[in-house]
């Protein structure tokens, strides 16, 4: 078990207002064939806490402290042609939108095999065999590498999008909520698919997600984001089942149960705040 | 014998759909094949699918905003298709709707009570001065305040919108709501209290709902009967007990397995 990732009190502000932390002193660590889930509402750090892994937070914020160690190496350090190298070879990512994410334009055959020429210089045929063997892992027909992105159904396209994460067979895949914009029962495939691809890959994945049920799905570590800040971290078995803090605890009184037994109870944010306070 | 507020009988509703090389050929698609519902007046029915099963399509159907090629919709007794355009409009302060999406169902160069106020408006209720009492009344029961009365939907949250879409829709005094995912672009906890929200206010008002979504969490708190649809079809329906514990149908078996969550309690069990 290697250690693949290790977050050190990053800390993410606006330019503009570089008091208002929108990522706090967050740290946290991945191994290799473990998935953290990163667990929290909207507003609350979790995209921006990907995005700066990979070095693409928008221009008007800037990580204002903190280390991002990837294998050893802290990629703060590293220069955009360095990061380039990274950025779909060694860690591979998956964004929500399965729609809006690739280009209508192109085929997915060639969106697939764009990473392909330009990390590994793979072209001809051995490009083709390798795009085909890609979407046949995913579970496309390897036929549908003509097509175009509006010639597949969502569930398609978010497949498209994990082809195209896993080419290069990245050491870490992060995903940010990868299922939120489809069917239950599609984003129930596409759960077992990941989870079967990291096993088989050794990866390590973060994945980042609202849904407590997706969570308890695949999660080994959780990490629960408020406001920044990491309020609470853990095994998954802990976390979801003797959950420590107050926030937690709230998040997940008012996630209903599929027995429909547990009462919903939405968030008291007076409370929180006059916890935070005290 | 069971009061029944609203019942569609054999709904059908064709679209055509362009389809082929370069889009020449034509292709039909069935939204809504012999599709039938009773809503049971005080109660709440949901309807559950993935996208395509043609649900929405139906929450359209049923309140007449889309014609159908047959089928009948009687709301107390009427049938609405018969009705002509004076009298469904009156029909239709009874029959309201609460929308998936809440940054784009408000006008954004509206103020919010104008917003709420335009239903009032329209069916002529009140003079001015009650009207905007109303409003006021209306913004304050779904957690809003006065003073909000003045902005623009964009000054708000997303939980907040979809509070003045309510506001919106009950403050004409419906009998019937149509509510087409009206949760699933909020957080859980702001889920959590729109839900509370609805069902107090279903109390409160006596209100029906036809409530559509995808997620079968919400529907197992809300619903007192459900629907499955699959492809324009009813699969299955019945009451929330019924369906969740012993589902008839392989395809309503596999929508309740594809819930997330279940996995782990399933490995749970045997250790525990």
């Amino acid at each position: 078990m290697t250690e693949l990732l290790r977050i050190e009190g990053l800390t993410v502000a606006p330019l503009a207002a570089p008091g208002r932390l929108l990522v706090n002193n967050v740290s946290f660590a991945l191994e290799s064939g473990k998935t953290i889930c990163v667990v929290g509402e909207s507003g609350s750090g979790k995209s921006l806490t990907a995005l700066s892994i990979m070095g693409l937070l928008p221009p008007a914020l800037k990580r204002m402290q903190g280390h991002v160690n990837f294998l050893g190496q802290d990629l703060a350090t590293l220069s955009n042609e360095q990061m380039r190298d990274i950025r779909g070879k060694r860690i591979g990512m998956i964004f929500q939108e399965p729609m809006t994410s690739l280009n209508p334009v192109l085929t997915v055959g060639y969106q697939i095999g764009e990473s392909l020429t330009v990390h590994l210089g793979l072209s001809g045929k051995s490009l083709k065999t390798r795009i085909s063997q890609l979407l046949e892992q995913v579970g496309i027909p390897a036929q549908r590498a003509g097509s175009y992105p509006d010639e597949l159904s969502g569930g398609q396209r978010q497949r498209v999008m994990i082809a195209m994460s896993i080419a290069c067979e990245p050491a870490m895949l992060i995903a940010d909520e990868p299922t939120t914009a489809l069917d239950v029962t599609v984003q129930a495939q596409i759960l077992d698919l990941l989870d079967e691809l990291k096993q088989r890959m050794n990866m390590g994945m973060l994945f980042i997600t609202h849904d407590f049920g997706v969570v308890a799905d695949i999660a080994d570590n959780v990490a629960v984001m408020f406001r920044g800040e990491i309020v609470e971290m853990g095994s998954v078995r802990d976390v979801l089942e003797k959950p420590q803090h107050p926030y937690t605890q709230a998040l997940l009184a008012c996630v209903p149960d599929v027995e429909g037994k547990k009462p919903l109870k939405p968030i008291d944010y007076a409370w929180l705040n006059e916890g935070a306070a005290a | 014998m069971t009061d029944y507020i609203l019942t569609a009988r054999n709904l059908t509703k064709t679209y055509s759909q362009a389809s082929g090389k370069f889009g020449f050929g034509n292709s039909q698609i069935r939204a809504l094949d012999n599709v039938s519902i009773s809503l049971v007046a005080g109660s709440t029915l949901a309807v559950v699918g993935e996208s395509g099963s043609g649900k929405s399509t139906l929450a359209r159907c049923l309140l007449q905003l889309q014609p159908l090629d047959s089928g009948e919709v009687r709301f107390q007794g009427r049938d609405l298709a018969t009705l002509s355009g004076a009298d469904l409009r009156m029909v239709r302060r009874h029959l309201q709707m609460i929308f998936q999406d809440p940054f784009a169902s408000l006008n954004p160069r509206m103020k919010v009570d104008e917003i709420v106020g335009e239903g009032l408006l329209i069916h002529k209720l009140g003079s001015p001065e009650e009207r905007r009492h109303k409003v006021q009344q209306m913004l304050q029961r779904v957690g809003l305040s006065a003073a909000d009365m003045l902005k623009y939907p964009h000054e708000f949250s997303g939980g907040q919108r979809q509070r003045i879409g309510i506001a919106r829709a009950l403050v004409l005094e419906p009998k019937v709501v149509v509510c087409d995912e009206p949760v699933s672009a909020l957080d859980v906890s702001i889920q959590a209290q729109i839900l509370l929200l609805l069902k107090e206010l279903q109390q409160e008002m006596a209100l029906s709902y036809i409530f559509i979504t995808h997620d079968l969490r919400v529907v197992r708190h809300i619903a007192d009967e459900v629907v499955v649809m699959h492809r324009g079809q009813v699969v299955e329906q019945g009451s929330v007990s019924d369906i969740y514990n012993a589902p008839q149908q392989e395809y309503t078996r596999n929508l309740l397995r594809s819930i997330p969550g279940r996995k782990r309690v399933a490995d749970l069990q045997p250790q525990a």
